[in-house]
């Protein structure tokens, strides 16, 4: 092949490909934050404007003040660093659990581990639902945290497990022979050596509460208490849709979780690659 | 080493230095650390999958509970003889999966190679076509929903603009379009998952494989097919069977662009119970369909391991 040739062949095998498939992530992200920039009139009016003509932020205002989403902001916020809070102690203990002791039970128990990745979550809708109300915990935030946690545990655990294990045992051991017991020796020494792992454990928890919708509308039912995709979900089944407002509220539920993905995303390929390896 | 130094001036013996009664306490160490987690997922997955067993053999009804009774397999017999929308349901969950979990696979597959290239801004490219992968399901339906509007719709905008059509169409409201349309806008947010999966896979795949294939005068498909796929294996069986049992469970944007409509056209099984849980009654009824679909994808996930021959990497 030709200098000329090459870059022919580079043009539709790659330069083409990428430029599609980016067009195809990226347009419905662009279009909602142009639609959430729109002043009402302008959303349906002809011909459709690709750029706000007149920028404005009434829709922010709006859906912040409003429509509410101050509030299910909040709520999805409680319920996100309560279940991250939970998880990653949770899993640090049972993590360490299997990076350092070999104990009776330990296959057992990750075997009910793997087993957790197969239930089908629309399984827990009709019981989780029914145990709540027995709890008197519908629409309190307690039912979703507990749910969540228990949803997450199983895989930050075997997370944790492979983050404790890239720890050298001896570094514990070391401060263990200068008198820490083991779980200052967990506090102090290995503890700060987690962090990125903890960080990064975190934002993917983080992420799947604030996204999480068939079981927080199944055990939320006072607007109140709705978390962001279960408000978004409400104001969509609305007769007379403000979609200014939809799509700004749309805008502000999107900007935490983009920045943390951003953040962790390169965590994500060599998070999972060591994964799926080992 | 601290240790050593103390052994060598026998300040400590070995034996001394794990009394044995310290030992016997640390035995429970391992049981206490596991104990909380191993509690959540007992209370909050395996008792209530537990519960849905038992409630399918009943008539349980929280808005009416002097009808409780014991039903047997009555809730079954009904699903099975009598419920018009069972048997549709499967149909459409059929289509809804392979069509995601195939399209997925293949758009993914495409997606990690192009990215586990060099390339000026990989980094940038690699997050943003990851970030759907961070998008709730309610916000992507109300993303495409904004998209696919008849009135204020940018798809109808552009294809009048490119002359494909003439008219303003209701793509979700459609029987024809609302399957096609839905399963687009999932698409979008599936297709990064495999990316990263398979992007991941891909780099520890030994750049020698490649060489050795060239020398023995492979072209890029050649090399594609016996290095890639080959090295692939394990990731692409586990990936897709997960995600079967995910796209088979993932009712977001059906709900919210369709609502399993028109006349039933995306009414999958999740879909239809997580109707039947919302506005149904009989939490007995939607136990025993949830008891169903349990069977079915357990089923399949034993199948499909078996001739696949899936084996687990050792180490």
């Amino acid at each position: 092949m030709n200098g000329a040739q090459k870059r022919l062949d580079k043009l539709f095998t790659f330069n083409i490909p990428i430029l599609i498939m980016l067009m195809f992530t990226v347009f419905p992200l662009y279009w909602t934050i142009n639609t959430a920039f729109k002043h009402e009139g302008d959303i349906l009016k002809r011909p459709l404007q690709y750029v706000p003509a007149s920028p404005t932020i009434e829709n922010f205002v709006s859906a912040w003040t409003n429509v509410g989403f101050a509030t299910y902001f909040k709520n999805s916020l409680i319920v996100g660093i309560c279940t991250v809070v939970i998880v990653i102690i949770l899993s640090i203990l049972s993590g360490y659990a299997l990076a350092r002791y070999r104990f009776k039970g330990k296959r057992a128990f990750l075997l009910m581990l793997l087993c957790t990745q197969f239930i089908p979550r629309s399984m827990l809708i009709i019981p989780l639902f029914i145990v709540f109300k027995h709890l008197g915990l519908i629409s309190h935030p307690l039912s979703l945290i507990l749910t969540y946690a228990a949803v997450e545990i199983p895989f930050t655990t075997v997370l944790m497990n492979g983050f404790i294990s890239n720890v050298p045992r001896e570094l514990e051991e070391a401060a263990m022979i200068d008198g820490c017991n083991r779980m200052q020796a967990l506090r102090y020494v290995i503890f700060p050596l987690l962090v990125p792992g903890i960080v990064a454990t975190s934002v993917f928890t983080f992420i799947y509460t604030w996204n999480e919708f068939l079981l927080a509308l199944m055990l939320t039912n006072q607007q109140g208490r709705f978390t962001l995709p279960v408000g978004l979900s409400y104001m969509m089944g609305e007769f007379n849709i403000n979609y200014g407002a939809l799509a700004a509220g749309s805008v502000i539920a999107l900007i935490p979780a983009v920045i943390l993905f951003s953040y962790a995303q390169k965590h994500l390929v060599n998070g999972l690659g060591g994964a799926v390896k080992g | 080493m601290r240790l050593q130094e103390k052994l060598d001036l026998n300040v400590i013996s070995p034996e001394q230095s794990k009394p044995r009664k310290k030992f016997k306490t640390e035995k429970w160490i391992p049981y206490l650390f596991i104990l909380p987690s191993t509690l959540m997922v007992v209370a909050f997955l395996f008792y209530p999958i537990g519960t849905v067993f038992y409630y399918s053999l009943q008539n349980y009804n929280l808005a009416a509970p002097f009808y409780d009774s014991f039903a047997g397999f009555d809730n079954f017999i009904k699903i099975f003889t009598e419920d018009k929308f069972f048997f549709p349901s499967l149909l459409t969950t059929l289509k809804w999966v392979v069509s995601q979990v195939g399209l997925q696979l293949i758009f993914g597959m495409i997606a990690a190679i192009l990215l586990n290239k060099t390339f000026k801004f990989r980094g940038l490219v690699r997050a943003a076509a990851f970030i759907p992968w961070a998008i709730s399901g309610v916000l992507a339906s109300v993303m495409w929903s904004l998209m696919y509007n008849e009135h204020m719709g940018v798809i109808n905008d552009m294809l009048m603009r490119l002359g494909i059509i003439h008219e303003n169409q209701a793509w979700l409201a459609n029987n024809s379009t609302a399957f096609i349309s839905v399963v687009i806008a999932e698409l979008w947010r599936g297709i990064p998952f495999f990316a990263i999966t398979l992007l991941a896979s891909l780099q520890s795949i030994p750049e020698e494989l490649y060489e050795a294939a060239r020398v023995d005068g492979a072209g890029r498909w050649k090399s594609f097919i016996f290095v890639t796929i080959p090295q692939l294996k394990n990731t692409i069986i586990l990936t897709t069977l997960l995600r079967v049992i995910w796209e088979f469970n993932n009712v977001d944007l059906i709900f919210n662009l369709t609502g399993g409509g028109p006349a039933g056209s995306t009414t999958t099984l999740t879909m239809y119970i997580a109707k039947q849980a919302i506005h149904g009654s009989n939490f007995g009824y939607g136990s025993a369909l949830t008891v169903i679909s349990f069977g079915i994808l357990l089923t399949f996930a034993i199948v499909y391991l078996k001739i696949t021959r899936f084996e687990r990497e050792e180490g």
